[in-house]
């Protein structure tokens, strides 16, 4: 007789996936393909949203910078792009180049002619980046809304930066990468964007199991350690410096995994990946679906994004209140978000509300031990 | 200075913006002694165990641990040298359950690439269960340790404390808001861990004091005022005076 949480039964979970793997493999024969390229922009978004639950659900990093690490993912993926595809422009660079007169490469394009040089940039230089703005903010002990304030400023900073840059990657333009080439095809023919679906799927099953692992065991103990005690964490014997340093490095590179997807799904990189309320919005995406339970960053970002873009189509202007509404709801209601109001006492509560469940009649710890029902 | 001595304090003043919180301390500690430290409020007590732990670092003065100076170095590095702290309010991970609490206190070496490969040792794992039963949650394992009643917690962190296997535990009131009979539990259990390892006891509580046995240090004004036993310290006329009380006449 257990009264404690809603544990899922076996069956369901294993329904839970027979569906959902159903879905992705079906989705691209059901939907329209503009609905499917929406769903895959979707799904790429929730990767970030993981690594977002990672440094703040479980390590209490609030970063509201991770617009950074998205759009260097993006912008590696877009660069590859545009110099395998340049060969029919005047000196066999990206078209851009020409309106500001630039006629030489500039040097940091040069290894991006190399796939396998750019499928790993994607996610290390973004993590790379984190790692070291990461260790320069943690080793001074700087945390809590000051971590979040400087974030928020580097975003800004890397924001002004990409958005000034004419003459090396086309500034606030941004770098297209729709009419580019990939194995021969247009990067945004429908096949493509099928094939870029089956990716980012397969690639956010990739990063939930891995965001797993990672914050299971003691590794993620020490991780929750941090978040709710730091001073604790240190006077046992461990850096927390350096634990900090490696999950906000792994959530960088997350990122930029889940950059360079949203940028071939959706045509284009720029500097516009990297505003302030975009690197917010990945915040409340968590915050919504469920801070510290992985499974909900996901569901929070793509059903977030879906209604957003329904909602726009049918009620143009009315999102921004929406969305407004919903995180007031959850701060103020839910503050588990709703996966964490579901697996913890909030359906039972509600049932409660309605007359339909018995309350809990005993003391819970007597529940626990049972020691006084063995004496008697 | 004694070569047996595990930790000298040498002339330690702290000075928090011209108030002197520790002036002049001196202590010195033998290995495996038991020691209680007493004083009013505002004597240093709590400033006394960060500056051992770190977390405050002397304006002047020494300290020597095992023959090596502590001051500067960073508090987990002290931590790992091999001094442990537990705090005056029970300092447990409340998210966690109280083997994983355990665990986190017992895994050797503490570093992130150690703790990836989930496999804990099995005498990790004995020693988790040896702590259980000496501080009696062996039924409580999987429990989330914020569950704990404060009783409980106050003992988790003691179990905490031991696991980490440190040659000097400083014990910050350890008995606060524990019943009389968790108390003497309590008391009889930090007799047993000295010997083995050496304790640092701070409270307020007279009897829980007495009931150690061990010798005393009076802090009052960031100083210390007298040691000895017991029985010294409360014939000291000193001590009398700025702590016990004179009787009324």
């Amino acid at each position: 007789m257990s009264f404690s949480k809603i544990k899922f039964d076996k069956k369901i979970v294993l329904s839970f996936w027979i569906i959902l793997i159903a879905l992705i493999i079906a989705a691209p024969t059901l939907l329209p393909v503009f609905r499917l390229n929406l769903l895959g922009r979707y799904l790429s978004l929730s990767i970030v949203a993981l690594g977002v639950d990672l440094i703040w659900g479980y390590t209490g990093l609030l970063s509201l910078g991770q617009g950074i690490f998205f759009a260097l993912g993006g912008y590696c993926a877009a660069m590859y792009l545009q110099i395998t595809s340049s060969s029919e422009f005047p000196n066999n660079i990206p078209e851009f180049f020409a309106l500001y007169g630039v006629e030489k490469l500039p040097f940091f394009w040069e290894p991006f002619r190399s796939p396998i040089f750019t499928f790993f940039a994607i996610w290390i230089i973004p993590a790379l980046v984190a790692g070291l703005i990461g260790f320069l903010v943690f080793r001074n002990r700087i945390k809590g809304v000051y971590f979040s304030i400087l974030t928020q400023a580097s975003l800004l900073v890397f924001f002004n930066f990409f958005n000034g840059q004419q003459k090396l990657i086309n500034g606030t333009n941004g770098l297209k990468t729709d009419v580019t080439q990939l194995f021969g095809q247009m990067v945004g023919s429908e096949s493509m964007q099928r094939l870029f679906f089956w990716v980012t799927a397969i690639l956010v099953l990739a990063s939930w199991f891995f965001a797993k692992w990672v914050v299971k065991g003691r590794f993620g103990n020490i991780l929750i350690g941090i978040r709710d005690d730091e001073p604790r964490v240190r006077f046992t014997g461990y850096n927390p410096v350096i634990f900090k340093t490696i999950i906000f490095s792994i959530a960088g590179g997350l990122a930029g995994i889940s950059g360079a997807l949203y940028t071939v799904q959706s045509g284009i990189v720029s500097p516009q990946f990297m505003t302030v309320p975009f690197s917010i919005e990945m915040v409340i995406w968590v915050a919504v679906g469920g801070r510290g339970t992985l499974l909900g960053a996901i569901l929070g970002a793509v059903f977030i994004n879906y209604a957003k873009s329904l909602v726009s189509e049918a009620l143009p202007a009315s999102w921004m209140f929406i969305q407004g509404g919903l995180f007031i709801l959850v701060v103020t209601a839910l503050p588990e978000g709703v996966l964490g109001w579901i697996q913890g006492d909030g359906p039972r509560n509600l049932l409660q509300r309605f007359g339909l469940k018995r309350k809990i009649e005993t003391y819970p710890s007597l529940e626990i031990n049972n020691k006084e029902g063995n004496n008697g | 200075m004694d070569n047996k001595d595990l930790l000298n304090l040498i002339d330690i003043t702290v000075s928090f913006e011209g108030f002197l919180a520790l002036n002049k301390l001196n202590l010195n500690l033998k290995k495996g002694e038991l020691r209680a430290v007493i004083g009013p409020n505002g004597a240093g007590k709590t400033t006394f165990l960060d500056v051992i732990t770190g977390k405050v670092k002397p304006t002047k003065g020494e300290v020597i641990f095992k023959g090596k100076s502590l001051v500067g170095k960073k508090e987990h590095k002290i931590a790992r040298l091999g001094v442990g702290r537990k705090f005056q309010s029970p300092r447990i991970f409340e998210n966690l359950t109280v083997k994983e609490n355990l665990e986190i206190s017992v895994t050797t070496p503490k570093s992130p690439l150690n703790l990836i490969h989930k496999i804990i040792k099995d005498e990790q794992l004995n020693e988790i269960e040896r702590l259980m039963k000496i501080v009696n949650l062996a039924q409580k394992v999987d429990s989330k340790a914020g569950s704990l009643s404060h009783g409980q917690k106050q003992w988790l962190e003691i179990a905490m404390l031991v696991g980490q296997k440190p040659d000097l535990m400083l014990v910050d009131e350890p008995v606060a808001g524990l019943t009389d009979e968790e108390t003497d539990l309590t008391a009889d259990l930090l007799k047993t861990l000295s010997g083995e390892n050496t304790v640092v006891v701070i409270d307020h509580d007279m009897e829980f004091i007495r009931r150690l046995d061990s010798n005393v240090s009076v802090l009052n004004q960031g100083t210390v005022l007298c040691e000895g036993t017991m029985e010294t310290i409360q014939k000291d006329k000193k001590v009398i005076d700025v702590y016990l009380g004179r009787p009324e006449d």
